[in-house]
């Protein structure tokens, strides 16, 4: 399947900043894309870039197979909904949602047809005839929603779109917009630096770091195998050990310290393994304390609680294993039978090798 | 009794503020040559003599025509340097900014005499309603942008962009979406460089040719005592006028700020 959207080294200077350094990207026709980085890391001028906001220094844009070099925003196949919406509050619900039809050749009745399907296709029937200024965040979300889709363009771009609403808000929309995009089938492109967004909406994800992209992948490649320290960091929690890799073969042998020696699998060192020190790491949901009387086969360290931070349905625990240089984070699920522990209780650490990636430094 | 103390003291600054100009109507309509207590009688006689003074009629004319002519280039010099001033980004731009407003605070009798000079001496042009017009633009301008710099620092920037993301074309965009929303600033911006430029005096004294401006001509009448009455007739009038002007005008900043949904951030009343 040919790209929908490409991008060849796309470079972008605002004077001596380095805004974008060489981007190279394809996104497919009906994918939900995310942008994921955060802030300053280029994310937002890409998309600029991308609907025609800002020019780029060097590269090609394709959008479609056509190059968009000197297409002006107005003559792109992209509509946007921009981080402040920028609903214009001097016009109703319907003139905002129809802005865009007011060079189009349909007649007025089928103008507000499509006004009418717009709006409910964001659940917002029978809003029109609102000024647009008396509506909540949401409303004017959902508003930004249905003025950018009515001219069904070929790429949807949202910039930061959930950021200014509440959790409970963001929560709700973010499934509300899954929900849109299948309807729709139209390729959106998300920017957020809210990583916990990023997983949840997309199909796949760019992370990126100063004008770079760090690692392009799918939501779960992404978390379960971060190429570099700096993914992992910035995408849920992560323990970092140092680590030793002591043989590559059908197998990589390496050697945790104050853990002991595992063999992985290749696909657990996704930026590659080479001889020598490397990091190891390891998710805190993936080791696991062993109450009085449990049992395990997996492989068990000891250790001593070093901090309790109680989330209601989650409990984590820093734990300090002799030999590993900084405790061990570690997420349980409360459970009934499954005691809080307390500070300086001596516990046990399951750990299992199949859970440990490998990263270079 | 600080209550009451600071009460005292807010009624005194008041009359201080508006007892002479409540003066201007009480003898506006006495009956008396003379402008001294007490008073003497009823009369609209000095608002007829001020309808008959023809040479009076053409300085209203001429000062309505410069002030029309001032607000309006004011107003369009304010609107560019305004919306540069909040959308775009430039090097040096606060110190242009701070150096386009620096006429605000001028000396108006330093401004009078360097422009005369540049007019006559500098340029050799003659003196008309033109060169009063140029200089009143200069002093009205930064009075323009401090107003629209409200309206239009109130304006999300990505509101013009999203209606040309929308289709439309850069200037599109500013008539459909810009404009109306900063038309309330406009008006008030309108209304009072027209206020200023009416009342001024001393560079319209120093720049206007053969025929004087009202405040000029006013300054004429005030060497003949008999006509002194009359000047009262007509201070009425304007300040009836200006006090008329400025609260539209305000009425337009505020709802201007209503309309974009926001907070006031002071203004000139």
């Amino acid at each position: 399947m040919t790209a929908l959207i490409e991008l060849r080294d796309v470079q972008k200077y605002y004077g001596d900043y380095h805004a974008l350094r060489g981007i190279d990207l394809e996104i497919r026709q009906g994918e939900f894309f995310s942008l994921l980085g955060p802030s300053g890391c280029g994310k937002t001028t890409l998309l600029r870039t991308i609907a025609g906001f800002e020019a780029v220094s060097s590269g090609v844009v394709r959008i479609d197979g056509r190059d968009m070099h000197g297409v002006a925003a107005n003559h792109r196949p992209t509509n946007m909904v921009f981080q402040s919406y920028a609903i214009f509050p001097h016009l109703t619900v319907a003139e905002n949602v129809g802005f865009g039809l007011r060079r189009s050749k349909m007649t007025a009745s089928e103008k507000s047809a499509a006004v009418e399907e717009s709006l409910g296709m964001v659940g917002l029937t029978g809003y029109g005839a609102r000024r647009a200024n008396a509506l909540s965040g949401g409303q004017r979300q959902r508003v930004a929603l249905a003025r950018a889709l009515i001219l069904k363009p070929k790429v949807l771009l949202l910039d930061e779109p959930l950021s200014a609403l509440d959790k409970k808000m963001r929560e709700q929309m973010q499934v509300e917009l899954i929900r849109l995009q299948r309807q729709v089938g139209i390729t959106f492109i998300l920017v957020t630096h809210d990583q916990e967004e990023a997983l949840v909406m997309s199909d796949r994800i760019a992370v990126m770091f100063e004008g770079e992209i760090g690692q392009l992948a799918d939501p779960e490649t992404l978390y379960r195998r971060p190429g570099s320290k700096r993914v992992a960091e910035f995408i849920g929690k992560m323990n970092f050990l140092p680590a030793e890799v002591t043989g590559i073969g059908s197998q990589i042998e390496v050697d945790v310290a104050g853990l002991g020696r595992g063999a992985i699998a290749d696909e657990q060192a996704p930026a590659g393994a080479r001889l020598g020190r490397a990091t190891v790491g390891i998710r805190p949901e993936t080791l696991a304390i062993l109450f009085d009387g449990e049992s395990t086969d997996r492989r068990v360290a000891q250790g001593r609680v070093d901090e309790v931070v109680y989330y209601g349905d989650m409990t984590y625990y820093d734990v300090r294993v002799p030999g590993v240089a900084t405790p061990l984070t570690i997420s349980m699920k409360n459970m009934i039978g499954r005691p809080v522990l307390e500070v300086g209780v001596e516990t046990r650490v399951a750990w299992d090798e199949r859970s440990l990636v490998v990263l270079p430094g | 009794m600080k209550g009451g103390t600071l009460r005292v003291y807010a009624i005194l600054y008041l009359i201080f503020l508006y007892a002479p100009i409540v003066l201007l109507p009480l003898f506006a309509f006495n009956d008396a040559t003379i402008i001294a207590f007490p008073l003497t009688g009823f009369t609209g006689k000095w608002f007829g003599d001020l309808w008959q003074n023809a040479a009076l009629g053409s300085a209203v004319r001429n000062s309505l025509f410069i002030a029309s002519m001032s607000a309006v280039f004011a107003t369009l010099l304010g609107i560019c340097a305004a919306r540069a001033g909040a959308m775009a980004e430039f090097p040096g731009k606060k110190g242009i900014i701070g150096f386009v407003m620096l006429p605000l605070v001028l000396p108006e009798i330093i401004v009078a005499v360097s422009l005369l000079i540049v007019l006559r001496q500098v340029l050799g042009l003659n003196l008309s309603n033109w060169t009063v017009i140029g200089a009143h633009v200069l002093i009205c301008t930064p009075f323009s942008i401090a107003i629209l710099n409200g309206a239009f620092q109130n304006l999300d920037p990505s509101i013009e962009e999203a209606a040309m993301d929308l289709g439309e074309t850069r200037f599109g965009a500013f008539r459909l979406v810009t404009l109306p929303l900063v038309m309330p600033g406009i008006i008030s911006s309108l209304l009072i460089a027209f206020t200023i430029s009416l009342d001024e005096f001393i560079i319209a004294f120093f720049l206007t040719g053969s025929n004087p401006t009202m405040p000029v001509y006013i300054w004429g009448l005030l060497r003949f005592p008999a006509q002194l009455p009359v000047v009262m007739a007509l201070g009425t009038i304007l300040v009836t006028l200006s006090v008329l002007l400025l609260t539209i005008a305000e009425y337009f900043r505020r709802r201007g700020l209503a309309r974009a949904g926001l907070k006031d951030t002071g203004g000139f009343l």
